[in-house]
Formats: C-alpha cells, structure tokens, sequence
C-alpha cells in the first residue's frame, strides 16, 4: 500500500470531558424518547386514560362502601391513591420502552457510538420522570373535577407532588432492569404485571388497609405504594406528615440504591 | 496512527457451546476494503460485533485504528461507522432526526451535526421523507438511512455487515459506487457479504470465513484462480446417461475440471467462451448436444464446495448471533 497516514480522513469528532459528555447524552437520549411519546400517543394511552377510568370507578362505584369507615370524603382519600398508582404502573412504559430498544438492535448501535455508557438508562429514566409530570398534573386537574379538595396548602400538594414523581423515577430503575433482562416489549409489559398489581391492590391507595384481613395488613401498611400514599395524604389532608414522609424518602432512596447498579449492569451485559 | 486501520489476531468468541469464532485472524490496510465473505452463521456478524465494540472477544486481540477493541473501545468508537444487520435507526424518529441523533451521540461538533444530516439526505436521496418518521420508510429507503447513519461523523473506518441484502440492483450499484467513493477518499471498508460478486467487484482483500474459520484468504482474483473464473452447467433434463457420458468425454479433452452431478454437467473454466465452443463442438460430434447451457460466475456455494468438500450451510451456528444475522 502506498496510503501514507496524511491521507487517512479524521472523524468529524470532538473529545468532551465525561461529566459533559455524560449530561449531553442524556439530554440527547431523552429528547428521542419524549419524541416517541409525542409521536405514538398509544405510549401515553395507558398511562392516562386507565388512571381517570380508575378515579371514576373508584369515586362513583366503590366509594359508597369504603367511606363509611373514613372521616374525610372518600374522594379526597381516593386521589393521593390514584396519584402514586399513576406512577407505578407508568414505570410499565420504561419497561417497555427499553425492551423495545433492545429488541429492534437500536442499543447495538448504541453500543457502538462514543457515548456515555450512562445515557441510555439516565435518558430512559429522565423521559419517564418528564412524562410522570405530565401525567400527574392531569391527575390532579381529573380530581379537581371530580371533587377532590385539599384541606392544607398549595405549597404542601406541590410537595406531595414532587413525593410521587420521585417515587415514580425510584421504581423507573427496577423496571429498566426489566425491559433489559425481557429484551421483548410484549413479555416486559406481561412481566411487570403481576409484580405492580398486589403492590397497588394490597395497599392503602384505594381502601384502608384496616378493612383487609389481618395477615395482609402486615404487608399492605408497610409496603412503599401504601407508605406514599399515606405521605400524600398527610400533606393534602393534614395531620402527623413527617413519620410517612421520611419513610417514603427511606423507601425511594433505598430502592434506587439498590436497583440503579442493577440496571446499570444489566445494560453493561446486554445485547 | 498505527501502520494498519484493523489488526485481528486469533479472536474467539463463544456463545454457550457455539463456537462463533474459533481464531480469526486479518489485517485490513488503510483505504482499502476488506470483504468478509461467508454463508449465515459463518462468525461474519459476530466479527463485526467485536470490532465496534459491542461484544468482547473471549480471548484473542483486536485493533481499529490502533486502538485496542477491549481496553480503548472510546478511541475505537469515536473513529468507525457501523451499518447494516449489527445496527438499526428508531423507527419513531424522522430520518433527519436519527441523522441528528446519531450525531450527537458520536461528539460531533454542534454546528457541524445539521449542515451534515442535510447533507447526507441529499446524498442518499432521502430529502423527500426526511421529516417523515422511519416507520413509513421502504426498506430500501431504511437501508439507505441505516448507511448515511453510519457516515454522520465521518469515521476513518466504516463497517458494512450485509450492507446490500434486501436492496434491488438499482440501490445496490449505487451503494457499491459510494462505497468506492469512500475508499477513494481514503476510508477503510470492512464488508461482511454473502454474496460473491459483491466481495469481488468491491473488495481488495476477501477472507473466506466458514464456522468461525478463515479458510482463505487472497484478492478477488487469487480467490477466483483457485477455481476457475466462470462455471459452465450444461443441463440435460431427464437424460442422465447421456449427462454422465458428456461429463466423461469432457473430463477427457478439455484442460478444465469437468463433474457431473445427476443430469447436469459442470465445467469449472479460466476461459469461459473458448471452452464453450470446444465444449459443444465435442458434444455435438457425439450426438450428446445438451438441452440447456448455462455460463455464470462462481457463486459464495461454488467457493465454498470448492474449499471446503461441503455446501454452504445455512442455518449452521445460526443461534449464535441475535436476530436474522
């Protein structure tokens, strides 16, 4: 070969330091997964038409039987429910989304760019967060609607709010690991089922755990959607707020301790 | 910058007991093309995977650019494109979106990252449904995306891994003419095909690879001489007493390798025409004029019978890649 290495084309490349390049990449990753969400409005579908067929449900056919054991209208018991139901059965779509990405060999590709190896998961899981905000200020404005009140504050319901979403964004993490280890969107969303129905039925978000049998209650009054919920609650409705609150803070920081480097790993392994 | 854009020595990469690649070794000088050439399930994808990094090998070493695929796989990313079966676009997106994306996840410069997804819009004709999302797109059109995808930061090293399957011979000579482009200019190709006449017409070098093995290795032409550049099948419908008889009385006065498989003769030949004419003008003395005649160029089955003693296996090791590698 007589190529000498001045004719060698260079890459139209700039070197960026990790922490920027780390940020930028996620930013980049994120902005593709809202633009599906925007573009296949099935992918917002179900996390918010079943979440207002639920408000209604609950608030117009069951709520007669639960508010006789309640102090407040059932209603205003209902929504901070629905509020960390919302969230946890949208963690679904991270899931999915993922799951997606690996099966159509978009990560491959992925793989093979001089991307942060983070930005997948971070980009994934900011997208979710970005649409959880989305999707619970809908819930709240479906409420308002229907008659929910909160008897504390603005400044407190904001709280609550952000409580939820970080929530939300904890249990985004374990279900990457899902969608990762699925690698099919079809049995992802079979998969995450019956992990998220006992954890939203089997808690407090829609009926007092006092009228389940005893053997439940020691799980429905401790498990995280219950925890939440009743931290929600205590900051919409009033009363003792900091016992739920730092145990859900517990809750959320303890999972993405524990499945964040899951996740992590996961990615490094697939495809 | 090292002496040679690939160095591969000795790779192995096992997948449970598939054995995917049991050794390979090559060296790809710059601007060239060096053409991968073997059935499914051959390792071809499998090579491709290790060398962008998306895999790592179970031992063996591997360099792009001089950069080690394992220990350096930053350096080895920021300088190759990938393209074809290994790598998708998002459906979701519009082509001048995935062109952006891709872009952006491979540092280009930000002012740099529009002007150059026009750019390859154009080039590969795809202005038209540029801001359309990919899930409306041809597979012509998706190809062609998934190639421009591969060029967006003009990466010194461009892998093609079955670049043309699926494309009508239209698309598949402009994209032999753009890859040669690309050579002209001074990027190194690695091509994975299964297809012959596409490792000839493109690549400098070929390395036959069959079960995870190169079984050889030479320019087109080195290739082609140890069998014979064109194949002549006469054919002789349902008379395959006379088919042997023809295959005998060739095999006695001409120079070339004549074999006779059931009513068809086959002459593998250097001299296509010259040995058609002398072929008939036998033939016919004898009364065993044959009923079809065919001439065509050595298909990856005829390479492979001949170095190997057995056809090309198609669904040989098949699982040891993902998807329809």
């Amino acid at each position: 070969m007589t190529t000498t290495t001045a004719a060698i084309p260079l890459p139209l490349v700039q070197r960026r330091r990790p922490v920027i390049r780390a940020f930028r990449d996620a930013v980049a990753v994120s902005g593709r997964n809202l633009i599906a969400y925007r573009r296949v409005p099935q992918l917002l579908v179900f996390s918010t038409i079943q979440p207002v067929i639920f408000v209604l449900l609950f608030r117009y056919v069951f709520g007669g039987v639960v508010s006789t054991s309640l102090t407040v209208p059932y209603v205003d018991y209902l929504m901070p429910g629905v509020f960390v139901q919302t969230v946890v059965f949208g963690a679904i779509g991270t899931a999915v989304g993922l799951a997606t990405d690996v099966k159509s060999g978009l990560l491959e590709r992925f793989r093979s760019l001089p991307m942060a190896r983070s930005a997948v998961l971070a980009g994934r899981t900011f997208a979710d967060l970005t649409r959880n905000v989305f999707v619970v200020i809908l819930m709240v404005a479906v409420g308002f609607a229907v008659g929910f009140r909160v008897h504390t504050s603005f400044g407190l319901l904001l709280a609550g709010m952000l409580l939820v979403l970080l929530f939300g964004y904890s249990l985004a993490w374990i279900f990457a690991t899902l969608g990762l280890a699925t690698g099919d969107p079809e049995t992802a969303q079979a998969a995450a089922f019956p992990v998220m129905a006992p954890l939203v039925f089997a808690s407090s978000a829609f009926i007092p755990v006092s009228t389940m049998p005893g053997w439940l209650q020691a799980f429905a009054a401790h498990q995280p959607v219950s925890v939440t919920a009743n931290a929600v609650r205590a900051l919409v409705i009033g009363g003792p707020t900091t016992s739920y609150v730092l145990q859900t803070l517990a809750w959320c920081f303890g999972i993405l301790l524990v499945s964040a480097p899951i996740a992590v790993r996961r990615y490094r392994k697939t495809v | 910058m090292a002496d040679v854009a690939m160095r591969v020595e000795n790779l192995v990469k096992r997948f449970g007991p598939v054995v995917a690649l049991d050794g390979v070794s090559f060296e790809v000088p710059y601007a060239t093309v060096f053409g991968l050439l073997g059935p499914n399930g051959a390792g071809k994808t499998t090579a491709v995977r290790v060398l962008t990094t998306i895999i790592a090998p179970d031992s063996g070493h591997a360099e792009v650019t001089g950069h080690d695929v394992v220990h350096d796989a930053d350096a080895v990313r920021l300088s190759i494109g990938l393209a074809g079966q290994s790598a998708a676009v998002d459906e979701n997106l519009t082509g001048r979106e995935n062109l952006r994306l891709i872009g952006r996840l491979s540092q280009m410069p930000s002012q740099r990252i529009a002007p150059r997804a026009d750019e390859l819009l154009e080039r590969f004709e795809l202005v038209g449904a540029a801001d359309r999302p990919v899930r409306t797109y041809s597979g012509g059109m998706r190809r062609r995306l998934d190639v421009a995808a591969s060029l967006v930061h003009r990466p010194p090293v461009l892998f093609l891994d079955e670049p043309t399957t699926g494309l009508d011979l239209k698309s598949r000579g402009e994209l032999w003419n753009m890859i040669r482009e690309l050579v002209n200019t001074g990027t190194t190709v690695l091509l994975t095909t299964q297809y012959l006449e596409e490792a000839d017409r493109l690549a400098n070098q070929i390395a036959v690879i069959d079960r995870g093995k190169v079984i050889a290795e030479g320019t087109p032409g080195q290739l082609k001489s140890r069998l014979g550049a064109t194949i002549i099948e006469f054919g002789y419908g349902d008379a395959r007493q006379q088919a042997r008889r023809a295959s005998e009385l060739l095999a006695q006065r001409l120079p070339g390798h004549a074999e006779s498989d059931g009513s068809t003769v086959r002459i593998t030949s250097d001299d296509g025409s010259r040995v058609v004419v002398d072929a008939l003008r036998s033939l016919d003395t004898e009364g065993l004029a044959p009923v079809t005649i065919a001439v065509r160029e050595p298909s990856l089955d005829d390479v492979f019978l001949a170095l190997t003693g057995h056809r090309a296996e198609q669904d040989d090791g098949n699982t040891a890649q993902r998807g329809s590698s």
